[in-house]
């Protein structure tokens, strides 16, 4: 059963690198702004502007 | 402060103004923006990729799913036996047909988030026709019989190492985009897609270990519980990673796009984004309930299943929520009907999940068609619908025309929907009635249905049901295609769509030029972080995992010895025919087991077993305690004709194990092999393995001569019925039979 100390381990590892991933997303103000992102990915089509 | 969209144009070098050729004029709202393109390209192919392999792995399905009503359908040819089939199905719908529809969601949703083409078009390409060799190679080797026999992970170790390398080649193309975006905020579909880059990455490395013999066979790095727990820790992840995250981070770009109304609540999304990573990791030894894993292993995946509930309902109500308001274009939009759908079975399935997870409720549903019904309800509504409403959605746009016919698309959506509910109630149904029949005793104590067979007919005209839906699907699916091929064909496909945003400025200090080659140097450390971690990651892990292993082979139960040559040689052909497809090796603690199997499965007694082969279906009976519960005769019988010893059976009969010889040329090195793996057999067996592996053939040979059969000891059936009359046998306390 030893696996299953491999797979914790991998399982924390992993799960510390989004800890990592979600800690830089705060700081770096990802999450600053719940409204807009909602909004803005609705508004990059711009008709008329194909080759 | 963030709000980069917002204050761009604050900042605007004078010398760049100058000689930029677009001055901006007074009035105008926007300043300096960079003109790109978007790549189409990339985006049809994969989703001509998708439709053509999901058409194909739809029709694999149906035939699997013909031979358990008629047996002999397409039957006498090895390549086509549904013990090789079942595992092309199942790869081909979820690699070949979801993996597919997950690289044409990424490529069209992340260039136009990111308002970036593209890193690399050639890292695309390479994507592209790596994946697609890819699924060729397994198409090929499938059949032929070349597998590991872990289940979504049956792919030989030449295959898995392509398909890391395809997959960092993916991944890398996806971070290339996301380094250069010109949008500052990550939208979070981009994390449900970083999220399955790198989990399905660490997956697929842990769980492909493996030591190989030649160069198309190989065994697994782990041996019995351990390999088990390996796999479903992957098998599982599969489903979350593969099968649920890239289609939550599609949903989360298509359903606003298609309604037009932006996502019910961000917050939730990014809530339940990093809640279901998290969890999800954990939950797999749920598929392992009652099995010889230790309990607490098995409570901490229930623990965690039941917890997934919340982040799992958080995504289907965001999803359906966004539609708030809109409902009455669900009436007429396709894309909209589709991933309605969709998200709702997606509700439907991880509430099952969780419920499924429950001991008391896992008793009754696993080994069953409950949980193929389960499932399909994932593969059909959840990845399928979101495939296809993708495609609807994307087709129109990029080639810049209409729907060829809103008509056909309805009638794709209903002929899927009605396939999905005959699909679904009829192995519900059939999960749960050969369940009970399995459990039902008599009031003198014996097993009301002791014949297993009769717990088999009795749902045949369910899985003729099951197949009457699966042609529903497959029918619909073929109207998509044509639909979608006259669309293309009354457009013209924009293969490069022009674009333009204001790129992203970094913190606005020192002049331009300057601030330029720092941001390309700001990004290189991050890049090779990340590949270094990457490196050292799968480096460390090939190196420590062998070595924590080896030494934990150590048998806990002395009786337990390993395989002969013979046996072993059996035992591959075993995996080869993909038995285990339709029996499981794993007797649960329950008393309809123990009356109806034998003495229920220890933990130690699966140390030499590289892979498991526990399985997860009984679609026949279990056959861990099978060894020298029948004569020989009669396995020589059985295997050639079920019908014979078993009336009414639908196993097929394999009668090419009778007449080809048994491949001996690999015998002494499958030995080395285990040897080095720390299977105890004496230093230099492997020279006398061969020689021992004939001589217990002539004796199987020779008994069944005596029974009248007349059969050579050099066939393959001999060592098949070997490795059948060793299982469970070690710690087996006298034969009741010998009485």
């Amino acid at each position: 059963m030893e696996v299953i100390f491999m797979l914790i381990g991998f399982s924390l590892l992993s799960a510390l690198g989004f800890l990592g991933a979600f800690v830089w997303a705060t700081r770096t103000g990802q999450f600053d702004d719940n409204y807009t992102p909602a909004v803005r990915m609705l508004l990059d089509d711009k008709k008329g502007n194909h080759q | 402060m963030s709000a980069d969209g917002l204050n761009i144009g604050k900042k605007i070098d004078p010398d760049v103004v100058a000689t930029n050729p677009k001055t901006p004029q007074v009035g105008e709202n926007y300043i300096l923006t960079d003109k790109f393109e978007y790549d189409n390209t990339i985006v049809r192919n994969f989703a001509i990729a998708m439709m053509g392999w999901g058409i194909v792995g739809f029709l694999v399905g149906l035939i699997v799913a013909l031979k358990l009503v008629w047996p002999e359908f397409l039957g006498g040819l090895p390549q086509l036996s549904y013990g090789r089939l079942r595992p092309l199905h199942t790869n081909s719908v979820i690699f070949a047909f979801a993996g597919n529809a997950i690289f044409v969601g990424v490529y069209y949703s992340l260039q136009r988030l990111c308002k970036a083409r593209m890193y690399s078009d050639l890292l695309s390409k390479l994507h592209f026709w790596g994946w697609q060799f890819i699924i060729v190679a397994a198409a090929i080797t499938l059949p032929l019989g070349f597998t590991t026999s872990k289940e979504y992970a049956e792919l030989e170790w030449p295959i898995d190492i392509a398909i890391t390398a395809v997959w960092v080649i993916f991944g890398w193309n996806m971070m290339g985009t996301i380094f250069k975006r010109r949008e500052k905020h990550l939208y979070v579909a981009i994390w449900f897609y970083i999220a399955t880059f790198l989990t399905v990455a660490l997956l697929h490395v842990v769980n492909s270990l493996g030591l190989p013999v030649s160069i198309l066979k190989s065994y697994s790095m782990y041996a019995g519980v351990q390999d088990a727990l390996v796999q479903w820790w992957y098998g599982h992840n599969a489903v979350a990673f593969f099968l649920t995250t890239p289609f939550l981070g599609i949903m989360y770009y298509f359903i606003p796009k298609a309604a037009n109304r932006p996502v019910y609540s961000y917050r939730l999304s990014i809530i339940h984004f990093w809640a279901l990573i998290f969890l999800y990791i954990w939950a797999g030894p749920h598929h392992l309930l009652y099995t010889a894993l230790p309990g607490w292993a098995q409570s901490l995946g229930t623990v965690f299943s039941i917890m997934l509930l919340a982040p799992s309902w958080g995504g289907m109500i965001n999803g359906l929520l966004t539609l708030r308001g809109a409902w009455d274009k669900v009436r007429e939009d396709p894309v909209l009907k589709f991933l309605v759908v969709g998200i709702t079975a997606y509700g439907m399935a991880t509430f099952e999940g969780p419920m499924l997870s429950l001991k008391n409720v896992n008793a009754i549903a696993h080994y069953t068609d409950y949980i193929i019904g389960h499932v399909h309800l994932g593969a059909l509504a959840w990845n399928g619908g979101l495939a296809f409403a993708m495609v609807y959605y994307i087709f129109p746009r990029i080639y810049q025309t209409k729907l060829y016919s809103l008509k056909l698309a309805n009638f794709h959506f209903w002929a899927a929907t009605l396939g999905i509910i005959f699909y679904a109630t009829s192995m519900y149904m059939a999960g749960i009635g050969q369940s009970l029949m399995w459990k039902e005793f008599t009031v003198e104590g014996t097993l009301r249905y002791p014949n297993f067979l009769q717990t088999v007919t009795q749902i045949v005209p369910m899985y003729f049901i099951r197949a009457v839906g699966g042609m529903l699907y497959i029918t619909g699916a073929l109207a998509a295609v044509y639909n979608i091929y006259k669309t293309a064909q009354q457009g013209t496909l924009i293969r490069n769509e022009a674009a333009e945003a204001p790129p992203l400025l970094k913190a606005p200090q020192t002049n331009e030029h300057d601030g330029h080659w720092h941001r390309a140097l700001e990004k290189k450390p991050v890049r090779f972080a990340v590949l270094t971690f990457l490196a050292v990651f799968i480096g460390g892990a090939l190196e420590f995992i062998p070595t924590a292993l080896v030494k934990s082979n150590v048998p806990t139960i002395s009786s337990v010895k390993p395989y002969t040559p013979l046996e072993l040689e059996g035992r591959d052909l075993y995996i080869r025919e993909g038995c285990v497809g339709c029996h499981s090796q794993m007797i649960r603690p329950f008393r309809s087991e123990t009356e109806r199997y034998g003495e229920y499965s220890k933990a130690g007694e699966f140390v030499y077993d590289r892979p498991f082969l526990w399985g997860s279906k009984r679609t026949g009976p279990d056959l861990h305690r099978v060894g020298s519960k029948y004569p020989d005769s009669w396995h020589y019988m059985h295997m050639k004709d079920p019908n014979a010893t078993s009336p009414g059976s639908i196993m097929p009969g394999y009668p090419w194990l009778y007449t080809d010889q048994l491949d001996i040329s690999h015998t002494e090195g499958k030995i080395m092999t285990l040897q080095k793996l720390g299977v105890p057999y004496k230093a230099g067996y492997e020279k006398v393995a061969t020689a021992d592996l004939v001589a217990q053939a002539r004796k199987i040979s020779e008994g069944l001569n005596k029974s009248g059969f007349n059969v050579g000891p050099d066939k393959e059936i001999i060592s098949l019925i070997a490795y059948l009359q060793r299982l469970g046998t070690d710690i087996k306390a006298k034969a009741p039979v010998a009485k």
